[in-house]
């Protein structure tokens, strides 16, 4: 991708999945890769539980802190139910990356909804180059459920001419100094995901 | 030096840089955070009130003294604080006062979407709004100075997108502004009719010289642009109109209250048509149109709900300005993910014991507990302001005859905030309905802030912690009940009772957030499936750590299990099973 051309990056998920803080460093990044940042998110009644998003935008000179529908460059789901949810939010050439990782709403237990079975095959035969990480996988090889974001931010890295060193440090500053290592591998494990 | 800030950290910000001593504040979305980030800068005094009238009263009193003050609150607190607001237009200021309100459009964590922006032209003051964070930081400043020369109070008004969007702010340093001190003036300070009817007349001045100064401020500019169609907007609909229409030409209002009416006119002047775009009222519009300049604007624009980037795109396609695209289609393909109690909250108990005691009417307030309201527990019936619980239940009571089996309940922030009053109007008017405070000591649902139930202040300090059980006492009710809600059948026990007596009683149910101050460390919970009988009595309590599992008893019924990662060890659901299949953790492998 050439510098400065404008991206809608959106981020999707489920509280508690670390999304603000991937957002976060991504906004960070690009700052200081000298682009112009905004960036929004509704806090509130989320954090217990509901749908968390994020919308990053970037490019020489940004107006609104929100993406246009079916306007985004690029989608990073977190979850998958989520990743259906918000296909239509992505152009139609679009980049769509979804974990694999369920999270089932605990209004199923009431008995008034059942999780979709095949919310992969759904999110395929919409968008067949959709891709789906093996996120699960990943995260039990890492020994650590909290990195989603920064495999996330990983697979992100893929799709710019960026040095992964860059992108890096801005990760080691902003997560906490004992997991640094497992983000390391988190963010490599993102790279190499996006390869296969 | 630029850095990425949220507009209620850039308002914390331009608080530091331009000279603020003192900062109050009532925690609500979208306004939080302000204090919250105040708090970082040693040079401000700041501090939590129990509700917005007193956080605007102390700010008041700081500028009187001679002070920059700023109190910050949501939208809906400013109706707490119209009281003193709506003198103090009268009163002026002596130190810098801008009141910071936090609009919530699209109502994302509110009961309304009211416009505050019309608070301004009710009191006869200014009010600023930003677009962005940059603007937020710097309009604190023009705040300040505005306050100052023209003897105003100002209003900041801020919107959910403009307070939790971030956008790169060139920051700079503090510039000291010295405490003037308090000089005595009665005919001022002292709003007796006979003063009051003085400073009348000194509003009506002030507006006019108010109305001179919008012309000429650079908080109202024009970008030129293309095209004969001209846009007349402000505050976050700007930067939507610019992301749909990069080279509109722009009337920018930063001041939508007073309207520089001139400008207006000679803006209009060039163009074939003129559209206003503002989201919800037409504030901006209306005052225009009274001055007989004709524009257009809500014929194409909606009037309820937040603006986006494709709503504006779409009232341009209505207006002519722009061809229609290929719309999308927001069908939702999958199954709704509503917000729900966090595992072990201390409220799940008692809304349990309100449910199993069968209560007739749960009058409600607001914090996390209005969750009750949904699925699973649908154990509130009515929810309308901070406070409204108490009076609610009387009212019910007072028109059915009854207070039997009537219910309200409120939280600890809640009832300090608004509840105290309706207390006392229990008392005072012979109430007999059942009044519970589920009292986690911090106000949780706008992410854990310390009031005055929990023992220490906004800067970490010890400091006095409330006793509702002695105010209680103090104010005359007669029957009041500590419990502790993790002990089902007491719990139970004391709530059916009360419900069902000829007296006013207080129920203060006692038990930790899970998630604030910190999280709470307990021995957690599992099930051994084995002895599962899938009566799903644990599922009753409303739990999100307890799911149904895929496997199945012999009589084809799906077992429950619980989540050990999400459990917080509160142990309801213990309580629940008679077969001995819930276990504390430490029992595994028995
Ligand atoms: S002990 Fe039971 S009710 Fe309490 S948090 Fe754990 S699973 Fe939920
Ligand atoms: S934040 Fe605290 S009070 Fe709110 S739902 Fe969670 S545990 Fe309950």
């Amino acid at each position: 991708m050439n510098k400065m051309e404008s991206k809608n990056i959106l981020l999707i998920g489920v509280g508690g999945q670390g999304i603000v803080l991937a957002s976060e460093i991504m906004s960070e990044f690009f700052k200081r890769q000298g682009y112009d940042v905004k960036k929004s998110e509704v806090h509130g009644m989320a954090q217990r539980g509901g749908i968390v998003s994020s919308h990053v935008r970037i490019g020489k000179k940004v107006y609104s802190p929100m993406i246009e529908k079916g306007k985004a460059d690029i989608m990073l789901s977190f979850e998958k139910m989520e990743a259906l949810r918000w296909l239509y939010y992505v152009k139609p050439d679009g980049i769509i990356v979804s974990s694999n990782v369920k999270m089932v709403p605990p209004i199923v237990s009431t008995g008034a909804f059942e999780y979709p079975e095949d919310v992969e095959d759904r999110i395929l035969k919409e968008r067949p180059d959709a891709k789906i990480l093996d996120i699960v996988s990943a995260l039990k090889e890492l020994g650590n459920d909290k990195v989603t974001n920064v495999i996330m931010i990983g697979a992100l890295s893929t799709m710019f001419d960026f040095e992964p060193e860059k992108w890096l440090e801005v990760i080691k500053e902003a997560v906490p100094k004992k997991v640094v290592d497992v983000n390391i591998k988190a963010f490599n494990k993102g790279r190499e995901l996006m390869k296969n | 030096m630029k850095v990425l800030l949220s507009g209620n950290e850039a308002i914390a910000r331009g608080a530091y840089e331009y000279g603020c001593v003192f900062a109050s504040a009532y925690p609500g979305t979208p306004s939080t955070e302000i204090l919250e980030n105040v708090q970082h800068y040693k040079e401000i005094t700041c501090q939590w009130s129990p509700n917005e009238k007193v956080a605007t009263e102390v700010a008041i009193g700081a500028s009187f003294a001679g002070a920059r003050a700023l109190c910050a609150m949501k939208h809906v607190g400013v109706n707490v604080a119209a009281d003193p607001l709506m003198t103090l237009t009268y009163i002026g200021v002596k130190g810098g006062f801008v009141l910071v309100s936090a609009d919530d459009p699209g109502m994302h964590s509110s009961q309304n979407e009211q416009d505050n922006r019309n608070y301004a032209k009710f009191a006869k003051i200014p009010v600023l709004e930003p677009s962005d964070s940059q603007e937020a930081k710097d309009f604190v400043g023009k705040a300040f100075e505005i306050s100052e020369r023209f003897d105003t109070p100002v209003i900041l008004r801020m919107t959910t997108r403009t307070s939790h969007g971030k956008g790169l702010v060139e920051i700079g340093d503090r510039v000291e502004v010295d405490v003037k001190g308090f000089e005595r003036d009665f005919s001022k300070y002292v709003a007796l009719p006979m003063n009051a009817r003085k400073r009348r007349v000194v509003v009506a001045e002030r507006e006019k010289k108010l109305k001179d100064f919008a012309e000429e401020t650079d908080l109202n500019v024009i970008e030129d642009g293309k095209g004969n169609v001209g846009f007349i907007t402000c505050g976050i609909s700007y930067v939507h109109l610019k992301e749909v229409l990069p080279d509109a030409p722009v009337l920018k209002i930063g001041m939508p209250y007073p309207l520089p009416i001139k400008k207006i006119k000679e803006f209009v002047s060039r163009f074939e048509k003129v559209i206003v775009v503002e989201e919800l009222d037409p504030f901006i519009e209306e005052q225009i149109k009274a001055e007989g300049i004709k524009v257009y604007g809500k014929e194409y624009f909606p009037e309820i709900g937040e603006f986006s980037p494709e709503i504006v795109r779409n009232a341009l396609v209505k207006a002519g300005v722009l061809k229609e695209e290929n719309k999308v289609k927001a069908e939702d393909k999958a199954i709704p993910r509503p917000p729900v109690f966090c595992p072990g909250c201390p409220h799940l108990g008692i809304f349990y014991a309100l449910k199993k005691a069968k209560a007739k009417i749960v009058t409600g307030d607001i914090g996390c507990y209005t969750l009750a309201a949904i699925k699973p527990f649908e154990m509130m019936d009515t929810c309308v302001c901070m406070g409204a619980s108490i009076g609610n239940a009387i009212g019910m009571e007072k028109a059915l005859g009854s207070g039997k089996g009537i219910a309200a309940v409120i939280g600890d922030s809640t009832f300090i905030h608004s509840g105290l009053t309706g207390l006392v109007e229990a008392v005072y008017n012979k109430s007999t309905v059942t009044i519970v405070i589920s009292d986690n000591s911090i106000t949780a649902m706008t992410g854990g802030q310390p009031d005055a139930r929990t023992g220490w202040n906004c800067e970490g300090e010890p400091t006095g912690k409330m006793d509702f059980e002695l105010v209680a006492r103090a104010i005359g009710v007669e029957h009041v009940y500590v419990v502790d809600p993790t002990k089902m059948d007491e719990t139970y026990k004391i709530v059916k009772r009360e419900l069902e007596a000829d007296h006013l009683s207080l129920i203060i149910s006692q038990g930790p957030c899970v998630l604030y101050p910190q999280k709470v460390k307990r021995e957690k919970f599992y099930t051994e499936l084995e002895n599962c009988t899938a009566c799903a009595m644990c599922s009753k309590i409303g739990c999100q750590a307890i799911y149904r599992t895929m496997e199945k008893t012999e009589k084809g019924r799906f077992k429950w299990n619980i989540d050990t990662t999400l459990c917080t060890g509160c142990g309801l659901c213990i309580q629940m099973c008679k077969f001995d299949a819930i276990r504390p953790i430490s029992r595994k492998g028995e």
